[in-house]
C-alpha cells in the first residue's frame, strides 16, 4: 500500500526572481529528505507561485525500508586482549549497537583486521517521521532574506501557512510559528480559504481558486494569449524569455491584455520606450510585421477577464505618464550643449579618491591616444577616438539618463547625432559600455572598441591602486566584469597588443596624477594577479584545464588570442599519441635544464656527432619558430619545435650529459638549457601533466 | 473621493485597527519614515501602532507647478506597525477596498522592491504595490535603523495621497486633483510649488544654508552629549533638510558630498543607539503598557 503526500508553503509575494530557483530546492531537497529518511515513493512534483512553494510526492511507502546495516566496531588487536578474550572496548561497542559479543565478526580493511555487528533496522511507519519535513521548509536559499514580526527565521518573505498532508491527515509539525492544516487560499482576490482532503486534489483543487500552480502551464497560458492577440490584431509581440519568466512569477492567473499610448510618442528613442515597457512596467513591447515600434503593449493581469478595460486604462495612464516625463527630458535635454554637460561633469565624483568624472575622462583620453598610436590608427580614426573618448561621459548629465539610468551610453549616441557629432563618435559612446554582462556584446567598431578598453582600463588600474581589490562577492565598480571585457575585446580584434603593454600605458600614466595610491610594487602585483584570474577564467569558460591554463600564463598573459591559441593546441596536442615521443624529448630536456649554470655554448667542446645535430638543428629552427610566434601561429610553431624531438632523442641517447670532464658538460648543459629556454617561450610546458598511456 | 475624504478614510480605517493617530511633525523632512514618530520609535522591543500625514519636502524634485508629476512637497500617508502583524497584507488590501477600489475590478499586485535609506543607515525588504501597473504603496519590513538590526520588526506602508487620489479622481494632472468640494490642489500648492522652486533652484542663500548646516549640526551633537535625544534628531533633520536645498542648488561640490552625507548618518546612528538606551534606562514603559 502507498499513500500520497503534500506540503504547501504559504507565502506573502516571494520576489519573482526568487520563484523558479525556489521550487528547483524545493524539489531537490525533498527527494534528498525523502532518500535519507528511507522513505521509498514513486515521484515527486513541485509547484510554485508568487504566493506558494509545493511538493507532491506520489506513491509513498507507509513504512520506513527497513535495512541491515554493518557496524564498524575497533581493531581486532584492540578488541581482544592477549589471551584470546574480548576486551571491555570490544563489549562496549557491541552494547552501543544494542547487540552482543555473539554477533561479532571480523573484516580486513586495508591489511587491518576489525570487528563488525550485523544491525538489523526496522523500518518505522512513515508518518512518524513526515513531520522533519520543517528541515526541508528551512532549508531553502533566497537571493536575500528577511525576518518578520518577532520570529527568528531568516526567509525570502514571511510564511503565512503551511499545508501538510498524508493523504487526509494532517502531518504536525511547526515553522516560524505557523502550524501545519489542511487549510490553504485560493487567488488573493478570486479565490477563498479552502479545506484540502487529500493531496493529488492540489492542482485542480488550486485552479477552481484561480490559481494555475505549475509555472510552465501559467507560461503557456501568457504565450497562447499572445498568440490570439498577435492573430487578431495583426501585430508581433517579441517575447523575452527573462520577461516571460519574471512576468509568469508575478501571477497566480495570468489574464493577457493590450492597451495603447499616444503615436506621438514614437519619436522618442525606442530604446525609451523599450525601457519604460519592459523593465520599468513589465509590459511586452509590439511591432509591426516589419519590425517597427507600434504605439501600444501588452501586459498580463494577475485574475480573469472582468473588468479588463480598467485595468488596461489604468496601465496606458501609468505608462503616458511615464512617457510625458521622457519627452519633457529629451526636448530640455536637446537645449542645452555638449559643454554645457562636460561642465556639469566637473561637480560629480566618480571615486571619492579617484576625483571627478571630468578628471577621470581626462585620464580615459589620455590612455586613448596612447592606444591609438600604438594601433597606429590613421588620422579620422585618431580624431574620432579622442573626440569619443571626451565626450564619452557627457550623456551621465541628463535628465533623461538620470531618469533611465540603464540607457546610459544609448542616450549618449541619440544625443551626440543632435548635437551634430559624427556617426563614429556618437556610435562610440554607446559602445564603450560594452560589454554590459562579462559574456555581453562587444564593441563593433575600432573606435568604440578603443574608448571601451582606454575607459575600463582606468577604471581598473585607478581602484586597484588606490587599493580597492575586488573580493569574494564584493565587487562594487564590476572590475571582475570589465577586465573580463578588455580581454575578450583584446582578443577580438587581433591586435598584436599584449595585455601588459596597454596594462603599462595606464599604470605609467596614473604614476603622473596627483592620487594618493599605494605603493606600486603592490599594485603592479594586484593588477597582475587580478588580470590572471579573469584570463584563467575565460579559459576555462573554453575548458582548457588547469594545468595548460598555468602553462600558458606562466610568465605573463601576453597577447590574448595567442594564449588562447597555445592553450587549444597543447589541449590536442596532449591527447595525441603521435605527439607522444614529443613530450618525452621536452620533459627529458625540461628535467635536466634547471641543471645548466651557463647557456653558452661553445663548439669547440661538441664530441659527438648527435650534440653537434641538436645544436645545428637548434639554431636552424630559432628563426622560423620565433617567427610563428610573432605570426600567432601555434600550429607552425609547436611544429617548429617539436623538430628538435628526434635529435633530443639521439643526443640523450648517445652522450652522457653529465660527462667527467667539466667542460665538455657544462657545455652539453648549456645546450640543454638554451632549448629548454626555446620550449618555455612558448608556454612554460613543465608545468603540463602529460596525459597519454603507453 | 477627493483627498480630504481618502485622508480621513485611511484615519478612521487605522485608528479601528488600534493605531494611534497623531500629527504631521513640524521638522522639514524628505519623507514620512523621517519623522520620529517611525525612524526613532520603530527602534528597540516596544510595540508601536501609529499613522499619521506626512507632507514630505524633495526641494530637487521642484518643478516649478508646470510638471504634472512632480512636486517639491507631496504627502504621504505613513502607518507603522510594531511587531508586524501575521495579517498586515490583508488590513492594507482591506483599506484600499475603503478608498473605493474594490480588488475585483483591478489588478493589485506586490512587486518587490527593496528600500535603503544610506543617510539614516536604514534598510528593509518588501514591495511596491501596483494597482493597474501605478506605484501606490510602498510596503516595507524594516531590517536596520540607524544601523541596529530591527527586532522585533516594524512594518511600514507609505500610501502616495497624489499618486493615488489621482488614480481614484482620474485626472492626468496632480493640480487638477480635488482637496475637497470646493478647492482643487491647485488652488492651495500652484503658489508653494512655484516659490519653493524657484527659492530652491535660484534665491536661496547659499552661505547662509552652508552655516546652517553647520550650526545645525554642532548643535545636534550638543543636545546629544546631553542625552537629548529628540532634540538632537530634530536638528539632524533640519540638517538633511538644509543639504537638499544645497544639493538641489548644485552646490556642494564632490568630494564635500558624501562628506556631508557621512556627517548626517554618523549623526543618525549615534541617535539611533542612545535613543535605545534611553528607552532601557526607563525601563521600556510601553512594554509594561502591553503586559496590562
Amino acid at each position: 500500500m502507498s499513500k500520497n503526500v503534500l506540503f504547501e508553503i504559504g507565502l506573502e509575494e516571494l520576489p519573482a526572481r526568487f520563484v523558479d530557483q525556489a521550487e528547483q530546492q524545493l524539489l531537490e531537497n525533498t527527494k534528498k529528505w525523502l532518500q535519507e529518511l528511507r522513505i521509498s515513493f514513486d515521484n515527486v512534483r513541485s509547484f510554485s507561485t508568487p504566493r506558494r512553494l509545493a511538493v507532491l510526492i506520489m506513491g509513498v511507502a507507509e513504512v520506513q525500508t527497513t535495512i541491515e546495516e554493518e557496524a564498524k566496531g575497533p581493531a581486532e588487536k584492540i578488541a581482544k586482549d592477549e589471551s584470546g578474550n574480548w576486551t571491555k572496548a570490544a563489549i562496549g561497542f557491541t552494547k552501543g549497537q544494542g547487540k552482543t559479543v555473539d554477533d561479532i565478526y571480523t573484516k580486513e580493511l586495508n591489511g587491518m583486521s576489525y570487528i563488525f555487528v550485523k544491525k538489523h533496522i526496522e523500518g518505522k511507519p512513515t508518518n512518524e517521521l513526515l513531520p522533519s519535513f520543517n528541515k526541508v521548509i528551512e532549508s531553502i536559499q533566497f537571493g536575500k532574506n528577511m525576518r518578520w514580526s518577532t520570529e527568528t527565521l531568516r526567509y525570502a518573505r514571511p510564511i503565512r501557512w503551511i499545508v501538510a498532508l498524508f493523504e487526509e491527515e494532517v502531518i504536525p509539525f511547526e515553522v516560524a510559528s505557523v502550524k501545519t492544516g489542511n487549510t490553504t487560499f485560493g487567488h488573493r482576490f478570486l479565490g477563498d480559504k479552502i479545506q484540502l482532503t487529500n493531496p493529488v486534489e492540489y492542482q485542480s483543487k488550486m485552479k477552481s481558486q484561480y490559481v494555475i500552480v505549475d509555472s510552465k502551464e501559467r507560461e503557456s497560458l501568457i504565450l497562447e494569449g499572445i498568440k490570439e492577440l498577435e492573430a487578431k490584431e495583426d501585430i508581433v509581440i517579441p517575447v523575452e524569455n527573462d520577461l516571460l519568466n519574471e512576468v509568469r512569477n508575478l501571477v497566480e492567473y495570468p489574464t493577457v491584455f493590450v492597451g495603447s499610448f499616444e503615436e506621438k510618442y514614437l519619436k522618442l528613442p525606442s530604446e525609451v520606450l523599450i525601457t519604460s515597457m519592459k523593465e520599468h512596467q513589465r509590459y511586452f513591447p509590439v511591432k509591426t510585421k516589419k519590425g517597427e515600434l507600434l504605439p501600444a503593449f501588452v501586459a498580463v493581469r494577475n485574475g480573469d477577464n472582468n473588468n479588463i478595460n480598467t485595468v488596461a486604462k489604468g496601465n496606458e495612464k501609468v505608462l503616458r505618464a511615464r512617457l510625458a516625463d521622457a519627452e519633457f527630458f529629451y526636448n530640455e535635454d536637446k537645449k542645452q550643449s555638449i559643454d554645457y554637460y562636460l561642465e556639469k561633469l566637473e561637480r560629480v565624483i566618480f571615486q571619492e579618491k579617484l576625483g571627478t568624472y571630468a578628471e577621470k575622462v581626462k585620464r580615459v583620453v589620455s590612455i586613448t591616444k596612447s592606444l591609438t598610436s600604438m594601433l597606429s590608427l590613421d588620422k579620422d580614426a585618431t580624431r574620432d577616438a579622442i573626440r569619443a573618448a571626451e565626450i564619452s561621459k557627457f550623456d551621465q548629465m541628463t535628465n533623461m539618463v538620470g531618469e533611465f539610468t540603464e540607457l546610459q551610453g544609448v542616450i549618449g549616441e541619440h544625443y551626440a547625432i543632435h548635437f551634430g557629432e559624427n556617426e563614429v563618435v556618437a556610435g562610440a559612446i554607446r559602445e564603450h559600455y560594452l560589454p554590459r554582462q562579462a559574456n555581453g556584446n562587444l564593441p563593433e567598431t575600432i573606435v568604440g572598441t578603443i574608448v571601451s578598453i582606454a575607459d575600463k582600463l582606468d577604471t581598473i588600474v585607478g581602484c586597484i591602486s588606490i587599493g580597492l581589490v575586488p573580493t569574494g562577492s564584493g565587487d562594487p565598480y564590476g572590475l571582475r566584469r570589465q577586465a573580463t571585457g578588455i580581454l575578450r575585446m583584446l582578443k577580438d580584434s587581433r591586435w598584436d597588443i599584449s595585455l601588459e603593454a596597454i596594462l603599462n600605458v595606464a599604470t605609467k600614466l596614473y604614476r603622473s596624477v596627483d592620487i594618493e595610491q599605494e605603493d606600486w610594487v603592490t599594485v603592479t602585483n594586484n593588477l597582475h594577479e587580478f588580470f590572471q584570474l579573469r584570463a584563467m577564467y575565460l579559459l576555462k569558460e573554453i575548458e582548457v584545464e588547469q594545468d595548460i591554463i598555468h602553462a600558458v600564463l606562466d610568465k605573463q598573459i601576453g597577447v590574448f588570442e595567442y594564449t588562447e591559441k597555445k592553450a587549444q593546441i597543447l589541449s590536442e596536442k596532449r591527447n595525441d599519441e603521435a605527439f607522444k615521443p614529443v613530450q618525452e624529448a621536452f620533459v627529458r630536456i625540461l628535467n635536466l635544464a634547471s641543471k645548466a649554470e651557463s647557456t653558452e655554448v661553445n663548439p669547440a667542446y661538441f664530441e659527438t656527432a648527435s650534440e653537434k645535430a641538436l645544436f645545428e638543428q637548434y639554431q636552424a629552427n630559432v628563426l622560423p619558430y620565433r617567427q610563428a610566434n610573432q605570426n600567432k601561429d601555434a600550429t607552425l610553431a609547436i611544429a617548429t619545435l617539436s623538430e628538435l624531438a628526434e635529435p633530443i632523442h639521439a643526443f640523450f641517447d648517445n652522450n652522457m650529459v653529465m660527462a667527467d670532464d667539466e667542460k665538455i658538460r657544462n657545455n652539453r648543459l648549456a645546450l640543454v638549457k638554451n632549448v629548454a629556454l626555446l620550449i618555455n617561450e612558448f608556454a612554460n610546458l613543465t608545468l603540463i601533466e602529460w596525459k597519454q598511456h603507453n | 473621493m477627493n483627498i480630504q475624504e481618502m485622508i480621513l478614510t485611511l484615519q478612521n480605517y487605522w485608528s479601528d485597527q488600534k493605531c494611534l493617530l497623531v500629527q504631521a511633525y513640524d521638522v522639514e523632512k524628505g519623507a514620512g519614515t523621517m519623522s520620529p514618530m517611525t525612524l526613532l520609535r520603530s527602534l528597540g522591543p516596544e510595540p508601536w501602532n501609529v499613522a499619521y500625514v506626512e507632507p514630505s519636502r524633495r526641494p530637487d524634485d521642484g518643478r516649478y507647478g508646470e510638471n504634472p508629476n512632480r512636486l517639491y512637497q507631496h504627502h504621504q500617508f505613513q502607518v507603522i506597525m510594531k511587531p508586524s502583524p501575521d495579517n498586515i497584507q490583508e488590513l492594507y488590501l482591506d483599506s484600499l477596498k475603503k478608498l473605493g477600489i474594490d480588488p475585483l475590478e483591478h489588478d493589485i499586485r506586490f512587486v518587490e522592491d527593496n528600500w535603503e535609506n544610506p543617510t539614516l543607515g536604514a534598510a528593509g525588504l518588501g514591495w511596491e504595490v501596483w494597482l493597474d501597473g501605478m506605484e501606490i504603496t510602498q510596503f516595507t519590513y524594516f531590517q536596520q535603523i540607524g544601523g541596529l538590526e530591527a527586532n522585533p520588526v516594524t512594518v511600514e506602508l507609505t500610501y502616495g495621497i497624489e499618486r493615488l487620489a489621482s488614480y481614484i479622481q482620474d485626472k492626468e494632472n496632480v493640480f487638477e486633483l480635488a482637496w475637497n468640494e470646493d478647492f482643487t490642489y491647485r488652488d492651495i500648492f500652484y503658489q508653494p510649488e512655484y516659490e519653493h522652486s524657484k527659492y530652491t533652484f535660484e534665491e536661496s542663500n547659499t552661505d547662509m544654508l552652508f552655516e546652517l548646516f553647520s550650526m545645525y549640526e554642532g548643535e545636534a551633537k550638543r543636545a546629544m552629549e546631553k542625552g537629548l535625544v529628540f532634540p538632537a534628531y530634530d536638528y539632524v533633520l533640519k540638517c538633511s533638510h538644509t543639504f537638499n536645498l544645497l544639493d538641489a542648488k548644485g552646490v556642494i561640490s564632490v568630494t564635500e558630498r558624501t562628506g556631508y552625507i557621512g556627517r548626517i548618518r554618523n549623526l543618525a546612528r549615534k541617535i539611533a543607539k542612545t535613543y535605545v538606551a534611553e528607552r532601557e534606562r526607563l525601563g521600556f514603559p510601553m512594554l509594561k503598557k502591553e503586559e496590562k
